[in-house]
């Protein structure tokens, strides 16, 4: 089998999966639609093509959203550098990609839990703390207290020990006591967001004046994140790269260190782990701190770079969401870029969708949902589709 | 009944796993179905009870050709199923177990009668000679006993044609015999029997006739009368096999391993081995034998640093290891090759190299500050690979998807490519071809005669009489007896595995 072959095989179930997920998506849309079903009796053919024209105008809205709009780009190359046209025809994708970055953090922290077998579920609470840890160490250390490089590293630095304390309580229980993580994770989820809340509505030095809302001070007047495009106002900075390099040690950890190793074999097959002398306690209490850790470090650059505020609900759904692209990445670093970059378009060309047709974003989650049900059942998604790259592969015997 | 299978395929993503196979068995007949694991015996099976629908393809009864959809449908066409692993609640007792699921009712309400359950029961079993308590619960009763209430379910469901699935492979020598005679009643009066196994001698005794099956395909046909275990070995691997493992005596030096008066624990916290007190010296294999779960998994994982021993001690070259760690046990010199391979001994998505240095990678040839030595592992694993002879396209690939000799090829090679003192090998060819059992087989007796001590634990009383220099038997726990080679005969330790101290 060439390597062609077996990269487009493992591409083959998260592919379909979404292209399936997208498909059904649009019956719903069809069939959701009050007009479309008010004329199918009476006139079912022009019923169901007003349907499918209400679906490719919600997804060509999706897909605008998401990538940018052909003419605003085509005006953009005429104008011969024009700042302003630019930074209209590259919004779009810039803000996918700005969608992106919380989804990379969590869904690379959440893989490294996955890898060892640990299901970690508390991506949401350990990436809050990050945003707690990466907003105070703004607070304390930024606004010229400290030079601006090293405020920014301090934050760096709080968030990924704000995520990794909170995700060594679960990994401790689970060591110590065998208790469920999957419990105790989703637990400290909801404690962490009331933790915020506390914070942000009890703290002068923290709440932002005149303390009415249960928000933090405005971030940017004490650390802004360096932005990465020439555009100014293109907020791109530089969590992207963060996230990329995360990615790029995350696969070199999981793939050539030793502890790598024993995290992958406790994940694989706990039994063999211990019939091959490694300490299962520490493998899980270590894969919850790195995990806990990179989803703190992404809380931390999100709250301060692009959010530029800390809130109870910071987390929103990246939480669920990471454990959904965790999976469709196939735990691979590479994959849960991929898949969080194709997430973040889904998600920010949504929100286009949402203005121009009155499909609500919510349509969205639903299309997730059915991607992470077609990854969980193989079978059935290359079942629906008979697929060019299924080749019979031959078995190999003595 | 007469049954015929004709021209059955099955294919899987991957395997063909019946090609064209056609197997007939006349009312009153036993045909010994012969093959090594995953020759496709039970793929046949499940495609004839009704698990699986066969591609092509066709099953007839008499002459008519049925369909099954599922297993029910089998069963009402008269077909019996009794499987490897018993399909019996423990807490109910034989009467319940046998007519459960078409229980004998009375009364509007459809309630149980047992009186008519056990008149039943009782008459069936003394139709067939098949011997059992009607009222003992199922946990109280022996292996064997159990296998006969398996027999009397599919009786009682008016099978006509009875499947045994590797049906010796929990039982004593003697018990085996037992069966041997049931079966031969259940074919004299008039039941088909389809005899599944990978045992040469067994079909030799009991079968009418022999269809034997090779890499999913029949690969021949014959009678008892016409095959000897050589040419029926020969038919099953497609070559030439040598039956018998050839060594030269053993050199016994000094002892390595001592256990005295070890006790060891099971998961619920019961005696699982009690009071063993062995030796295994340098230059010999002494061979454990026993019917499975006796204690000897618990024995294994207790010297292997995997289970807390409770009390007694053992001695690794006279230093006490007690208290040792799978780790350090490994570094002081002991092989191990798990029971369960899948379980213990692989770590199925992971690589053959991954997979060759599960338990060295932390020493210093195959790790640099904390990273892999990528170049090293290759190095070693292609050695490892050549000398072990594993047939893999690249030390890359998934060693799931080698075949089991393969994969404990991989595991033998791992286990064997440190410092060895001390082999434990337990079941090491348990469901592996001819082919790699002869090969791990002489890898072992390499190890003794280069002056390790081996100690191998195995169910099967053909390996335990063909490698061991001294044979003990384990029976509930203790060890019943430790006899040398010479005296180790099959009837002396048959009786001592069914727990009888001559």
């Amino acid at each position: 089998m060439t390597r062609i072959g077996a990269f487009a095989r493992k591409l083959r179930v998260p592919a379909l999966s979404i292209f399936v997920a997208l498909f059904i998506g649009a019956l719903f849309i069809i069939f959701t639609d009050v007009e479309v079903l008010g004329r199918l009796l009476s006139d079912p053919i022009g019923a169901l093509s007003l349907g499918v024209g209400r679906a490719a105008t919600a997804y060509s809205a999706l897909l605008r959203g998401a990538l940018g709009d052909p003419e605003t780009i085509g005006k953009a190359l005429a104008s011969n550098g024009d700042v302003q046209l630019w930074a209209r025809a590259l919004r779009p994708i810039v803000e996918s990609v700005v969608a992106s970055v919380p989804l990379i953090f969590v869904g690379l922290g959440v893989s490294v839990a996955f890898r060892t077998g640990i299901f970690n579920i508390g991506g949401a609470g350990q990436y809050t703390m990050g945003a707690v840890g990466g907003t105070l160490a703004a607070l304390i250390f930024g606004g010229g207290v400290t030079p601006v490089p090293i405020a920014i590293i301090l934050v760096m630095i709080f968030g990924l020990i704000g995520g990794a304390l909170w995700a060594f309580i679960p990994g401790f229980l689970k060591a110590r006591v065998g208790a469920s993580e999957v419990i105790t994770t989703i637990m400290l989820n909801f404690i962490a967001a009331q933790f915020v809340f506390f914070l942000v509505s009890n703290f002068e030095f923290i709440q932002k004046p005149p303390r009415i809302q249960p928000v933090s001070k405005e971030l940017s007047q004490f650390v802004d994140l360096p932005g990465i495009l020439p555009i100014e106002s293109l907020r791109l900075d530089i969590g992207i790269i963060v996230a990329l390099l995360t990615a790029v040690a995350v696969s070199w950890f999981l793939f050539r260190s030793t502890r790598g190793f024993e995290l992958r074999t406790a994940g694989l097959n706990i039994a063999a782990a211990k019939y091959a002398g490694m300490g299962a306690a520490s493998s899980i209490i270590t894969a919850m701190l790195i995990s806990g850790a990179i989803s703190g470090l992404g809380g931390a650059l999100v709250a301060v770079g692009t959010v530029k505020q800390l809130s109870p609900g910071i987390a929103g759904s990246v939480g669920f969401t990471a454990i959904a692209i965790a999976l469709v990445g196939g735990t691979r670093p590479s994959g849960v870029v991929a898949t969080a970059l194709v997430f973040g378009l889904l998600q920010h060309g949504g929100s286009l969708m949402q203005v121009t047709t009155s499909i609500p974003i919510e349509m969205l989650l639903f299309i997730q949902a059915l991607v992470i049900a077609f990854i969980a059942a193989p079978e059935l998604t290359l079942g629906i589709i008979k697929n060019p790259f299924v080749r019979r592969s031959k078995s190999v015997t003595k | 009944m007469k049954l015929e299978l004709q021209g059955i395929t099955k294919q899987f993503p991957g395997v063909l796993a019946n090609d064209r196979i056609s197997i007939s068995v006349d009312k009153g007949q036993v045909l010994g179905l012969l093959g090594e694991n995953g020759a496709g015996k039970t793929t046949l099976m499940n495609i004839l009870s009704g698990l699986y629908r066969p591609d092509s393809g066709s099953i007839r009864i008499d002459g008519t050709e049925r369909t099954f959809r599922d297993p029910a449908q089998a069963i009402n066409a008269g077909i019996g199923m009794v499987h490897q692993h018993f399909m019996l609640v423990p807490v109910f007792d034989v009467t319940e177990s046998v007519v459960l699921g078409s229980e004998p009712t009375k009364g509007p309400l459809g309630s149980f009668d047992r009186t008519t359950a056990r008149a039943q029961v009782v008459e069936l079993s003394k139709k067939h000679g098949l011997h059992v308590d009607p009222d003992a619960k199922i946990e109280s009763l022996p292996v064997g006993v159990r296998q006969r209430v398996e027999i009397l379910k599919a009786l009682y469901r008016k099978s006509e044609i009875l499947v045994l699935d590797e049906p010796s492979a929990v039982l004593t020598p003697q018990e085996t015999e037992e069966l041997f005679e049931i079966i031969r009643g259940l074919a004299k009066s008039g039941t088909a029997v389809i005899f599944i196994t990978h045992k040469l001698n067994e079909v030799i005794a009991v079968a009418d006739k022999i269809t034997v099956l090779r890499r999913g395909a029949v690969a021949g046909e014959t009678t008892p009368a016409a095959a000897t275990a050589a040419s029926l070995a020969e038919m099953m691997v497609g070559r030439e096999v040598q039956l018998t493992v050839s060594r030269s005596k053993s050199k016994v030096l000094e002892p390595i391993l001592e256990v005295n008066e070890m006790s060891v624990l099971n998961d619920a916290g019961a005696i699982a081995v009690d009071r063993a007190t062995f030796e295994v010296r340098s230059g010999e294999i002494l061979a454990i034998a026993g019917v499975q779960g006796n204690g000897q998994t618990e024995l294994v994982e207790a010297l292997t640093g995997l289970r807390p021993i409770d009390s007694g001690n053992v001695t690794l070259e006279s230093k006490p290891f007690a208290a040792g760690s799978p780790r350090e046990i490994a570094s002081a010199g002991v092989a191990h090759i798990p029971e369960d391979r899948n379980r213990d001994g692989m770590v199925k998505g992971m690589t053959i190299a991954e997979n060759y240095i599960l338990n060295t990678y932390h020493l210093p040839q195959y790790s640099k500050r904390g990273l892999l030595d990528r170049k090293a592992i290759s190095a070693a694993t292609e050695k490892a690979v050549k000398d072990f002879d594993v047939r893999t396209p690249s030390i890359d690939t998934d060693i799931a998807s080698l075949s089991g000799g393969n994969q404990q090829k991989v595991i033998v090679a791992r286990e064997f490519s440190r410092n060895v003192r001390l082999v434990i090998a337990a079941q090491p060819t348990r469901g592996l071809d001819v082919g790699s059992i002869e090969y791990i087989h002489r890898r072992i007796v390499e190890q003794r005669d280069s002056g390790a001590a081996v100690l191998i634990v195995s169910t099967e009383l053909d390996e335990v009489l063909a490698l061991g220099d001294r044979v003990a038997v384990m029976y509930e726990g203790r060890i019943v007896g430790i006899l040398d080679a010479k005296d180790a005969t099959r009837e002396r330790v048959g009786l001592l595995m069914g727990g009888i101290v001559a």
